[in-house]
């Protein structure tokens, strides 16, 4: 299935350096807009203000863990490990939400119109909608 | 189709907290979103020569059908009887607050009623809460109402924030309403409108998707129209210095307004231009929602604690030209940390920059004439660039320490009226003026404009290009119109005015293709003129004559890029552009 295919990429979205981040929210929306519509629905990436607009942004996106404990505390295996990241199978998931708990980045959103986790799956759509070099992709070693 | 969310609208009834949703296809299908939306609901909502602090006087909010589908269509507009000015008030705001409504699922908010104690709204989704706001009444600093409210409320990176500062509270006629703790519906008074309803703060926040008509269509367009917000020379200015850009070149050609206008020129403009602010002070950057400008400048103020060695603070003030010609040029302030300083306390009080400053200018120069005295100013020694005075005065405006400045909170013209000196009160139709005296295009809109606004018609942008020609009346008040009109299309869609060379006509009708509306650009045009004449109709209904308005004397007195302002042709075009604006 998908995971084969998505192992040949071997790229993964990296924070770079989120000081330059303004909070436009250009990625949020570009990543809702891989499914071709507006609005913020299934975005996988967050830009958040660290206390205050004032401190500047923290970016919240799936850092594809090496040992990813959203996975872990997975109880029906709905959420696959791969080479980077995780894929989630939506058909065995029962919405327990124990993965949103114990993603200890906030990375692991929940889609409001499935009722499902939403994971960002590293595609990079994003990246090209930053405008200020705070995500990039990077090979993963 | 239209986004069936995009219809909906949103009602509180503060009295006796309750809320409802209608669909309201029937107008935002004719008058898109923004203020065409808004000012019908206005219309609805607002009784006749009603008190603006009454509690049927509604506050009305509303997006447009292009926000958070697209870039740069991030503004919320605000509808309201203006307690500043007893007619139409209409304020635009940036931050996150139009994204996160229409991310809520709606197009717009009415807000009826008063609530008899102290409350804030909590709106998530559909979920709407009356929460006690109690505690945070009174609370010394707008900062300390929202770092509150984000630790209280969910919706991190997505909510709005909108609250209002203890000048709102005390119904200081020019209060503003902050959100993102840096972006302001700050012009008419939103701020004491709150106040009066006891409404401390809003918050919304949702994560809806918005359907569109034709999916590959719209990835191609946003990718057009995000190229050019962020390549495009026009946006530059914006993107580098901010609008403090304007200091400099306006200073120059002799059209920053300075010390109360008795001159247009500031001999210390360097210090407050935006280039010395970003070389000196500039510490980062910020967007609102969905806009990858970042035209948000904050300074970095490094103070140190007078008690205590090897102890600062650091603030980070956000500026704008606005503020920097309402509190620093028009008050002689030349030194960049006592400007930032002034900004700042502003920003605590959560006022209208332009009007202070401008309130702050007249009583310097009633001051210095002798209408006023320590008596009326309970000692304080107003005099040009003397910012701890200044910021002393700001806080006994806001608490209304005594008749004087009771007076001063109710704006210049209530003042000049009350001590004297109404050929220097500058106010327009009750606003306070804001910072061009480019020539007779700029004054035609503060006097014409629906909201007495340089954001009305742009003339000081006229003004500028046509320095050195002689300008006929005819063609000004031509050019005030045409833009005042296509204005309302962008205010409707709620397009930041910044981004208007991106989204040409042609532009806005592809966008609003692929939001499911069919309008030609000739279908613009008269959907335009309509929303305009809706405006003016409510201003004539609530008493706007240009018989009896007012021009203070001193517009005519300083020279401006167009040497002095002739008074002649100004008239003629006023009253050119009424005839447009009557309708008839």
């Amino acid at each position: 299935m998908s995971i084969a295919i998505a192992e040949k990429i071997f790229k993964k979205i990296s924070v770079i350096d989120s000081e330059r981040c303004v909070g436009c929210q250009s990625c949020m929306f570009a990543c809702a807009r891989r499914f071709g519509r507006g609005g913020l629905s299934k975005s996988t990436i967050l830009a958040k203000s660290i206390g205050g607009v004032e401190r500047g942004y923290t970016v919240i996106v799936c850092r594809a863990c090496p040992d990813p404990p959203c996975a872990k505390v997975c109880p029906t295996g709905a959420i696959i490990r791969r080479k980077y990241g995780v894929l989630v199978n939506a058909s065995k998931c029962i919405a327990c939400k124990h993965c949103v708990e114990e993603c200890p980045f906030g990375a692991v959103f929940w889609d409001d119109e499935t009722n499902k986790p939403a994971i960002c799956v590293h595609c990079g759509y994003c990246v090209d909608y930053c405008p200020y070099n705070v995500i990039k992709m990077e090979e993963v070693k | 189709m239209l986004d069936k969310d995009l219809l909906k609208v949103l009602y509180i009834d503060l009295t006796k907290r309750k809320f409802w949703i209608e669909n309201r296809e029937d107008l935002f299908s004719k008058y898109i979103g923004g203020s065409g939306v808004a000012i019908n609901l206005l219309n609805e909502e607002c009784p006749k020569g009603i008190d603006p602090f009454h509690p049927d006087n509604p506050i009305i909010f509303a997006v447009g059908p292009l926000t958070g589908l697209f870039p740069l269509c991030s503004k919320t507009v605000a509808m309201f009887k203006s307690p500043l000015t007893g007619n139409l008030g209409e304020s635009h705001a940036g931050g996150r607050s139009a994204i996160s409504i229409r991310m809520a699922g709606y197009g717009a908010i009415v807000i009826k009623g008063s609530s008899d104690e102290p409350i804030y709204l909590s709106i998530h989704n559909n979920k709407v809460d009356f929460k006690l706001a109690s505690g945070i009444w009174g609370v010394r600093s707008s900062y300390t109402v929202g770092r509150i409210l984000r630790e209280r409320e969910k919706g991190e990176g997505i909510r709005t924030i909108m609250r209002i500062g203890k000048a709102g509270e005390k119904l200081v006629r020019y209060a503003s309403v902050i959100t993102e703790t840096y972006r302001h519906f700050g012009r008419l008074g939103l701020g004491a409108v709150f106040g009066s309803k006891k409404l401390k703060a809003i918050v919304v926040s949702g994560k809806k998707p918005i359907p569109v008509k034709d999916p590959i269509a719209y990835k191609k367009l946003y990718d057009e129209i995000f190229k050019e917000a962020v390549e495009s020379p026009i946006m530059k200015k914006y993107h580098e210095l901010g609008t403090a850009e304007n200091v400099l070149p306006l200073n120059k050609i002799g059209g920053l307004p300075t010390k109360n206008l008795n001159k247009a020129f500031f001999e210390d403009a360097e210090y407050i231009s935006g280039e010395y602010l970003a070389k000196n002070f500039l510490g980062r950057r910020i967007a609102c929602s969905h806009c990858p400008v970042a035209c948000i400048h904050l300074a970095a103020l490094r103070e140190p604690y007078e008690d205590e060695p090897y102890f600062f603070k650091t603030t980070m003030i956000s500026y704008d030209y606005e503020l920097i010609y309402s509190l620093g040029s028009m008050l002689g302030i030349s030194d960049t940390s006592n400007l930032l300083k002034i900004i700042d306390e502003v920003e605590i009080q959560g006022l209208d920059a332009i009007s202070t400053g401008v309130v702050l200018a007249w009583a310097t120069e009633a001051y210095e004439k002798g209408l006023i005295n320590k008596e009326h100013t309970l000692g304080l020694d107003f005099k040009w660039g003397n910012v701890e005075n200044y910021i002393e005065a700001i806080r006994n405006i806001v608490n209304q320490t005594n008749d004087f400045y009771e007076a001063l909170a109710k704006g210049v013209v209530y003042t000049s009226n009350k001590y004297g000196g109404k050929d220097f009160a500058l106010a327009f139709g009750g606003n306070e003026m804001p910072g061009y005296h480019t020539g007779p295009a700029g004054y035609l809109g503060f006097i014409t404009g629906a909201r007495h606004s340089h954001l009305d018609s742009a003339g000081y942008s006229y003004d500028q290009k046509n320095i050195g020609k002689k300008m006929e009346a005819k063609e000004i008040a031509e050019y005030c119109f045409n833009e005042e009109s296509w204005r309302q299309i962008l205010s409707s869609l709620v397009i930041c005015f910044f981004a208007r060379g991106i989204y040409k006509p042609n532009i806005v009708s592809e966008a609003l293709k692929i939001s499911g509306y069919d309008f030609s650009e000739e279908d613009l045009n008269k959907i335009s003129e309509e929303i305009l004449k809706k405006k003016y109709q409510f201003k004539f209904r609530e008493g706007f004559s240009i018989d009896k308005f007012h021009i203070p004397k001193r517009i005519f007195e300083t020279l401006s890029p167009h040497g002095l302002i002739n008074e002649e042709i100004l008239n003629e075009a006023i009253n050119l552009y009424m005839k447009r604006v009557s309708f008839e």
